[in-house]
């Protein structure tokens, strides 16, 4: 069974995303990533939750006072909603049916780039309502490194999944490009179970004070 | 692409080398640009004992004796001993599974090009306004008060080289678990393949901490964050504790394979199957697991409360029992062998006791009450010298000397081998065993010169004519590489005569290939055991067919680059307005060159079985 | 490399199965997407219109995000099925370093 090799609704392997030895190794060399990943924003949340509420002066506003419930909520219901819209396209790659497949991961994009707007818009306000910046206070720069890495992760996705949907929409699948698809919505559900910890540990923890 | 096996030209060798992602040459680039900073750590060595070798000596000023002492620490880690553990596994694991090559050789390319340039970005700061001078540790407090460029070389050159580091451990790891020849079950792994794979899963662990530690220093020194400013809210033990998450699984990443590779010189010159084998596999486990519980103990003094202090005292004692069963295990091996004493040997038995002293004064440093004591003089610096050069530079000695046929087709002159090894041997234990006395005395560490009628005299000045004994070592070493690649004997397969590992019934360098046909593994020590049967060589797995080969590629070296460019621009970002366009530039570089090598399809070439024959009857050699 | 498809020797019989299959998961994940916007719900709530007081709600989250989580790795990231085993290993063992590191972080990190 070669990359290269045409496929056929009846034909189309169970397992696509682990078909060729290639495929393989990216499967796990990938999961491995995504352990480094875990270790990565562990440590990002250290840093936070060492460096939380830590300001120099009494003006400066702690996280019980910035964060309000609505917004993040938008954005949690946003971001997990694209967890399930990817879901629904790998379900339509291993079904081979391209066109629903792009449809999905179109709508995943979506979902991701209301997030990330929302995510600017918030910073934003932080910044002009409350001059909470990545530079006033050690808590700011905590606050700023783990949520924009977080973005920044979002961001990367984004460019990721359009590269990939872009380049591949006039040939369809195959057993060279199912794996590319598959990795990259491990990737997504990897930036969703960030931010469940995200809303859990900064912002609702933060309201709680 | 079926232009392989042809004369080629020096610019050919080079584009070749430049864009390679077989990993016999990427094992050479390693160990080639891993030897220059080897070179370049040593010299700075040097320096320190010259300026150390009498009282009150002015060598050179304290500011670049801090700038020296700083670049010998991270040059011999992660510039010198890193990439050549990393050129010993690229060269070798491949081989000892019996693999065709690694699962991402793409991916093997770009790591090692990162940490070329991140290397090579490191140890520009020597030229454009001072290097590091906060130690290799760096901590926040020293380091975001050191002024200059010196320690933003430092942030993002490590940063530029870490990220190298973690592709290449991620690398490792797949290949092993998946790209194993039939029949090598993980229990039939040679041990330096495993202690490979320790190894990787300890790099892809602990080097996202010292990533975060790395982007937290670059955010407060150049983009004006907070992290370490007490003043501003900040901590600056953060640091430290990221950089001792990372930095004390770093020393087993860095021991494991010397222990790797001792373990397949004891059991080949012994003539013996390895005593233990399964206690040794649990036994480095058990170093990786217990590597990531006892950072703290480099902090004992930093005052994390005498509960924290009991635990992680407790934890590192806890070390020295698998690291026993692994020295026991060895003796064992030996003991009723038929030694040979090959250069590979000998520093095989010397690393015993040298490596035991080490480990002595650890447990001896791990008591956090006595540490209070020993903290920051030189006791510390003769511990971390005895169980570092005793322990990673006599297993990378040896690896050289041992696998050197098997990378280059040629041996090393054993004569000379055995006189390098003497005087390194003497060199080493003349230099660090005195500074144990030095620390106990109390001279603190990182000094950069001390008075007269203070008890220290003899102590440095032995310490100073070691350091050249090892001076003169490495240079016999140098000698001995330059004469016999000039000569270049050709050797056959199993050229020590007892090879027992899959990598022996290998031409010598094995053909780009690796295996014409996967070989059927029987059992541990496959080639040994086929040889007692007095076969030739391996049984074949599989027919002979089309070997699926990957396609060089000049884009990993592309992707380094822009880094590389970003880094500067990163730096200079606050002072120079061209700053902003070069690390958006840089960044531009990589982020495109990585769309490109996503976009546009790979899917390598094949080796016909036609040519595959062809090759067998002419003896052609890659 | 060969792929392991599950042969019972009629390919349609197969297709079939792995038809109903598919559908069958995809189901599973619905379920599991409004357990999981349920949990939040209930997290959002905790924090909002409850007065309980900071040390039950704080743990309570933290439990509904791990439950979440959870779910987001077993069913939408597959790891239940089979061939995860090095995945599970080193996920964990990542999770492992990674609560060391935050324990020690809101423990030893006091000054």
């Amino acid at each position: 069974m070669h990359a290269d090799e045409k496929f056929t609704y009846e034909t189309w392997p169970a397992a696509p995303e682990r078909a060729t030895l290639e495929a393989k190794n990216k499967f796990l060399g990938f999961w491995f990533f995504l352990g480094g990943e875990t270790v990565l924003f562990a440590s990002l949340f250290a840093t936070y939750l060492a460096l939380k509420d830590k300001v120099p002066t009494a003006e400066h506003h702690l996280a019980k006072d910035l964060f309000e419930m609505p917004l993040v909520f938008l954005m949690t219901m946003l971001l997990l909603t694209s967890s399930l819209t990817s879901v629904y396209a790998m379900y339509h790659m291993k079904n081979f049916d391209f066109k629903k497949m792009q449809l999905w991961l179109g709508i995943t994009v979506l979902l991701g780039l209301a997030f990330l707007c929302l995510e600017v818009y918030e910073f934003n306000h932080y910044v002009h309502e409350f001059h909470h910046t990545f530079t006033s206070s050690a808590f700011g720069s905590a606050f700023y490194a783990l949520v924009g890495f977080h973005g920044g992760h979002v961001a990367f996705g984004l460019l990721w999944i359009v590269a990939l949907m872009v380049r591949n929409s006039k040939r369809g699948l195959s057993l060279y490009n199912a794996p590319k698809f598959y990795v990259a919505s491990l990737y997504w559900h990897f930036i969703d179970v960030v931010w469940v910890f995200i809303f859990t540990v900064v912002y609702l923890m933060g309201m709680v004070g | 692409m079926s232009t392989y096996a042809q004369k080629k030209g020096a610019g050919a060798v080079i584009w070749d080398f430049l864009t390679t992602v077989d990993h016999k040459k990427i094992a050479i680039l390693y160990l080639i640009a891993g030897g220059f900073f080897f070179i370049v750590g040593g010299l700075e060595a040097m320096f320190i004992r010259i300026q150390l070798a009498i009282p009150d000596n002015n060598f050179v000023s304290a500011g670049v004796y801090n700038e020296i002492l700083t670049m010998h620490g991270t040059t011999m880690i992660f510039l010198a001993a890193m990439p050549l553990v990393f050129a010993f596994m690229n060269a070798v694991m491949p081989l000892q599974i019996g693999a065709r090559d690694v699962a991402f050789p793409f991916l093997n390319s770009l790591g090692f090009w990162l940490f070329f340039f991140g290397g090579v970005f490191l140890n520009l700061s020597w030229f454009l306004g001072g290097a590091p001078d906060a130690g290799w540790t760096s901590y926040a407090s020293l380091s975001l008060a050191s002024e200059g460029h010196g320690i933003d070389f430092y942030v993002l050159g490590l940063q530029i080289s870490g990220a190298g580091t973690l592709i290449g451990g991620i690398n490792f790891l797949v290949t092993i678990i998946n790209m194993r020849a039939p029949g090598m079950t993980y229990m039939r792994m040679p041990l330096f393949t495993w202690s490979t794979f320790v190894v990787s899963a300890l790099i892809l662990f602990a080097f996202p901490p010292l990533t975060i530690g790395l982007f937290l220093m670059m955010f407060d020194r150049m983009f004006g964050a907070n992290f370490f400013d007490h003043t501003m809210g900040g901590n600056t033990v953060i640091w430290e504790h990221f950089f001792w998450i990372f930095g004390h699984p770093e020393v087993y990443i860095l021991i494991l394979p010397a222990f790797g590779i001792f373990s397949e010189i004891f059991a080949t010159f012994s003539r013996k199957r390895l005593f233990g084998y399964s206690s040794m596999v649990f036994a480095t486990v058990l170093i990786g697991f217990l590597g990531f519980m006892v950072w703290a103990h480099h902090m004992f003094t930093t005052g994390l409360g005498p509960i924290a202090n009991a635990i992680f005292a407790v934890a590192t004692m806890a070390i020295a029992v698998p690291t026993g069963i692994k020295i026991f295990n060895w003796l064992f091996t030996m003991w009723g062998g038929s030694i040979k004493f090959t250069t590979p040997m000998l520093y095989a038995i010397a690393f015993i006791p040298s490596f035991v002293a080490g480990g002595v004064t650890g447990v001896m440093l791990a008591s956090a009450a006595a540490d209070y004591q020993y903290h920051d003089t030189y006791f510390v610096v003769a511990h971390f010298h005895y169980v570092i050069v005793g322990g990673v530079v006599f297993g990378l000695l040896a690896g050289t000397h041992f696998y050197w046929p098997k990378m280059f087709g040629t041996m090393l002159n054993e004569f000379l081998g055995k006189i390098s090894f003497w005087l390194f041997l003497i060199g080493f234990h003349l230099t660090f065993f005195i500074q144990h006395f030095l620390g106990l005395m109390g001279m603190p560490r990182r000094i950069f010169t001390f008075l007269p009628d203070q008890g220290f005299e003899t102590g440095n000045l032995i310490s100073t004519i070691g350091a050249f004994f090892m001076a003169i070592s490495v240079i016999v070493l140098l000698i001995n590489i330059i004469m016999t690649s000039v000569k270049n004997e050709k050797v056959g397969n199993d050229p020590w005569g007892d090879g027992r590992t899959l990598e022996w019934a290998l031409p010598s360098p094995p053909p780009f290939y690796n295996f014409k046909q996967l070989p059927l593994v029987r059992g541990l020590d496959a080639y040994w055991l086929e040889k007692m049967e007095g076969k030739k060589g391996m049984t074949p797995a599989e027919p002979l067919g089309d070997i699926h080969m990957p396609n060089n590629s000049f884009i990993p070296f592309v992707i380094s680059l822009g880094l590389f460019i970003a880094a500067f621009g990163a730096m200079y970002r606050a002072e120079h307005s061209w700053g902003l366009p070069v690390l958006i530039a840089g960044m531009l570089v990589t982020l495109l060159s990585m769309l490109v090598r996503s976009v546009k399809d790979d899917h390598g070439y094949h080796i016909h079985k036609e040519d595959l024959i062809d090759d067998n009857d002419k003896g052609v050699k890659a | 490399m060969a792929n392991q498809q599950p042969t019972s020797g009629n390919p349609k019989v197969d297709l079939e199965y792995r038809r109903r299959k598919n559908s069958e998961e995809m189901r599973y994940q619905v379920i599991t997407f409004s357990l999981m916007i349920f949990l939040t719900l209930i997290a959002f709530a905790a924090v909002g219109f409850s007065d309980f007081s900071g040390w039950f709600i704080v743990p309570f989250i933290i439990l509904l995000a791990v439950i979440q989580v959870i779910f987001q790795l077993y069913y939408f990231m597959h790891m239940s099925h089979k061939g995860h085993e090095a995945p599970q290993l080193f996920l964990y063992s990542g999770v492992l370093v990674g609560a060391l590191t935050l324990l020690a972080f809101m423990t030893i990190v006091w000054w």
